[in-house]
């Protein structure tokens, strides 16, 4: 079964649990900076954003690399940047329309997440189940069955 | 590891930063944050010096802990001699501003001398030099931290400033980080502002490194647990913030009510963490969500949002959006203390507190004070140009939020604090307050060991030097009764020196909720260099106290300043389940000198000082 994380911004407070775990993980330090997944506030709204790699299927990161750098891991589905090919052109930085890879200068290579190898420490680390890992096709359920209780007008009452 | 080992001296009189190297001897005497910014401030500093000369110093200092996994791990301490009291102030903060510092690579920043000019000072990892501040000056918090993120193209630096009440003098202005998060108390922003240094700007990217990283993970997940298993820590403070604590502190009589002259608030429930949540007429809520500082699992920031129909905002868009508040120190400052049970008007206040720069606590408490001097005839419309300060006037509050936050009017002499204002119009008596700085949210006659907290507060009056209410309210780590005196001097001093060592880590005291120093000192063990045992972190806490007892000793404190105001002393309380009862001290102020190893003087005997290491 693949899985995948399942970002939920509403149960965010913004700690920054993930970041640090993500950088601990890649790069043996509390780093926020070295994370490869950001958290973003929106102060004036009150929201935190979780913001992450998809792992898209169709991946214009791997497909754009010019020297095949970005490979899949066949057990997890992650798209891995393998740093002994990356030769740090930054095409693939450009072809992803989310903008989740990204050029580090003191390695000269891109980073991007990995899914920790399938035991993602962004998803252990969150406090509040914001980021979960999941199978991979129940992404959406736990959003289906929010709008499903929203829109829902029948003579329930409101819980 | 875990210490950066680097601090940075600024000299606004020169213009110069310096890289020099940590004392870590002494980083192993009083552990790093509050503990070892003191130490460096006391042995830089004559204890005499005006708090707003360029002589006093004020250092921003992060603990070995800020920057980790650590829960909670975000904070950082202002320390300097306070503004409002001429003692030795230490305020906290957290948001995200500690943990950019220690990965900029920084231990503390010392700051020195005055600036001839508005500057303020940008860091990015080892590179730091002054800026020209002049066209933030006479700027909000908000204003000058999104413009230097808009200056510098960087919209990931972390801003700490002052608001404009810091630069106008208000006697308790803050540092504010992140919007919303400050150093609070005791008036450090107004000690920034005399040195004409308007904020600190910094970005980090080195990383945060620890001594034992296998053990460290292990032990902060273990922490981390016991935080998410804990009812207050796991529940109650994600839930309703500290604001849970409204309803259950005004049913035990403790909830201080219009200047202290009553101990529970018919409108409390109207300002609670409960109403928050309720559906407004509009069909929109106060609370907009709750929020964490850096690495904090517990999360009990409050983001709120003002009724957009509420006279303070209507017309006014700016304030329409989502910001910090209401904390339960605010909601009762702002609230019970004035007589004021709109949620709305407080919440509006809080935001100015924040967008200007100064206490809550002491602003609304010193109102509170103000309003009974109008009560009584001590001031007139004719002082406070023409505002009705009468309890219960939300206006007059929010009015006078502004006033105090642009430094205008009659907002200048509230924004002197209590203690000068009650002395101002000749009722001394009236300002609740110790070393001039007000009481925070409990009432000393319904809970007792509070007294002998406030009383015996290295920086004046204060709930966060030995949080007794854990114990006589919530019964953490275990129940005492609030009426009673007996033990309470005992307790007193374990809070004391247990929050000093915790403030020092580099972690917030909210988690000593659910934590005892059994869980943080394996996580300190494994962080740092050196034997961290929980014996080894109390008595780091009690040479802190003692270090900063001293200080105020040699400032002009005497142990006369271990007092309370006669209110609470002599005015039995009116209501609840204190009715009858005075805070009994003197019972238990003997005592509590007898344990610490003081005088009848409450002078540290030689004896105590050779064991602490601090002849």
């Amino acid at each position: 079964m693949q899985k995948a994380l399942n970002i939920n911004p509403d149960k965010c407070t913004g700690c920054l649990q993930c970041e640090v775990a993500c950088s601990m993980e890649h790069v043996g330090e509390f780093n926020p900076s070295k994370s490869r997944i950001k958290v973003f506030k929106f102060h004036h709204e009150g929201r935190f954003v979780p913001y992450t790699c998809t792992q898209c299927s169709e991946a214009w990161c791997m497909r754009s690399c010019p020297v095949e750098a970005i490979t899949v891991d066949a057990e997890t589905g992650a798209k891995v940047v393998a740093d002994s090919a990356c030769v740090g052109c930054k095409v693939c930085t450009i072809s992803c329309p989310f903008g989740t890879v990204n050029y580090v200068p003191d390695t000269g290579k891109v980073a991007k997440c990995d899914l920790c190898g399938g035991d993602p420490k962004c998803a252990s680390a969150c406090p509040t189940g914001a980021i979960t890992f999941v199978d991979a096709e129940a992404t959406g359920l736990e959003k289906m069955r929010a709008w499903a209780a929203k829109t829902d007008t029948g003579t329930a009452t409101e819980a | 590891m875990a210490w950066t080992r680097k601090l940075l001296r600024v000299n606004l009189s020169k213009g110069t930063c310096t890289s020099e190297d940590l004392n870590m001897a002494w980083a192993q005497e009083y552990l790093g944050s509050r503990g070892l910014a003191t130490k460096y401030f006391i042995e830089e500093t004559d204890p005499k010096v005006d708090p707003l000369s360029p002589e006093n110093k004020l250092i921003m200092a992060t603990g070995p802990l800020t920057g980790t996994c650590a829960s909670t791990s975000g904070r950082y301490t202002v320390v300097t001699k306070g503004a409002l009291t001429g003692a030795i102030a230490c305020s906290n903060s957290g948001g995200f501003f500690g943990n950019e510092m220690k990965n900029a690579g920084w231990d503390m920043v010392i700051f020195e001398g005055k600036s001839d000019k508005p500057v303020y000072l940008s860091i990015t990892n080892d590179e730091a030099e002054l800026v020209d501040a002049s066209n933030y000056w006479g700027k909000s918090c908000w204003d000058t931290e999104e413009g230097i993120k808009a200056d510098l193209q960087d919209p990931q630096v972390r801003v700490a400033s002052i608001g404009v009440s810091g630069e106008k003098g208000v006697l308790y202005a803050c540092v504010v980080n992140d919007m919303d998060r400050a150093a609070g108390r005791s008036g450090v922003g107004t000690v920034m502002g005399s040195k004409n240094l308007k904020a600190v700007a910094i970005r980090g990217t080195k990383g945060v490194r620890v001594e034992d990283p296998a053990q460290f993970l292990e032990a902060t997940n273990a922490g981390k647990a016991v935080l998410a298993e804990n009812p207050v820590t796991g529940q109650g403070l994600p839930t309703y913030g500290t604001q849970v604590l409204m309803n259950v502190i005004n049913e035990i009589g403790a909830m201080p009510t219009r200047n202290f002259r009553e101990v529970q608030f018919e409108g409390a429930a109207n300002i609670s963490g409960e109403k928050m949540h309720e559906v407004r007429a509009d069909g929109t809520k106060n609370l907009t969500t709750n929020a964490a500082c850096y690495g904090c699992t517990i999360a009990c920031q409050r983001v709120s949002t003002v009724e957009r129909t509420h006279y303070t905002v209507k017309d006014r868009p700016e304030y329409q959006g989502a910001s910090g508040g209401l904390e339960y120190e605010a909601a009762w400052s702002l609230g019970s203390e004035c007589g004021i049970d709109d949620i709305e008007a407080l919440t509006f206040a809080n935001f100015i507190c924040n967008e200007q720069g100064y206490d809550p606590i002491s602003f609304g408490a010193t109102v509170g004070a103000a309003m009974e001097l109008f009560e009584i005839g001590a001031l007139t419309t004719e002082q406070t140009g023409g505002i009705e300060l009468k309890f219960g006037n939300a206006k007059a509050l929010t009015d006078l939020a502004e006033m105090v936050g642009r430094g205008e009017g009659f907002g200048l002499e509230i924004g002197l604090g209590s203690a000068r204002l009650c002395e101002k119009y000749g009722h001394p008596e009236l300002s609740m307050s110790v070393k001039k700085q007000e009481f925070p949210a409990y009432d000393a006659r319904g809970v007792q060991g509070m007294g002998l907290t406030y009383a015996t507060s290295n920086r004046g009056a204060c709930h966060l030097r030995s949080y007794t209410i854990a114990s006589e309210v919530l019964g953490i780590p275990e129940k005492t009764d609030p009426l009673v005196t007996d033990g309470k001097a005992g307790l007193v001093m374990a809070f004391q020196d247990a929050t000093a060592a915790v403030d020092s880590s580099g972690l917030c005291i909210f988690t000593t909720f659910a934590w005892s120093l059994e869980d943080i000192a394996p996580q300190v063990n494994a962080a740092c260099e050196g034997d961290w045992s929980v014996e080894k972190m109390l008595e780091v806490g009690e040479r802190i106290w003692n270090m900063e007892r001293q200080y105020n000793l040699a400032a002009g404190f005497t142990g006369k300043d271990d007092t309370l105001p006669q209110r609470l002393l002599k005015d039995a309380a009116k209501t609840g389940p204190a009715k009858g009862k005075v805070n009994e001290l003197g019972k238990m102020l003997p005592e509590y000198y007898q344990l610490r190893g003081w005088d009848a003087e409450g002078v540290p005997t030689g004896d105590t000082l050779n064991r602490l290491g601090l002849s």
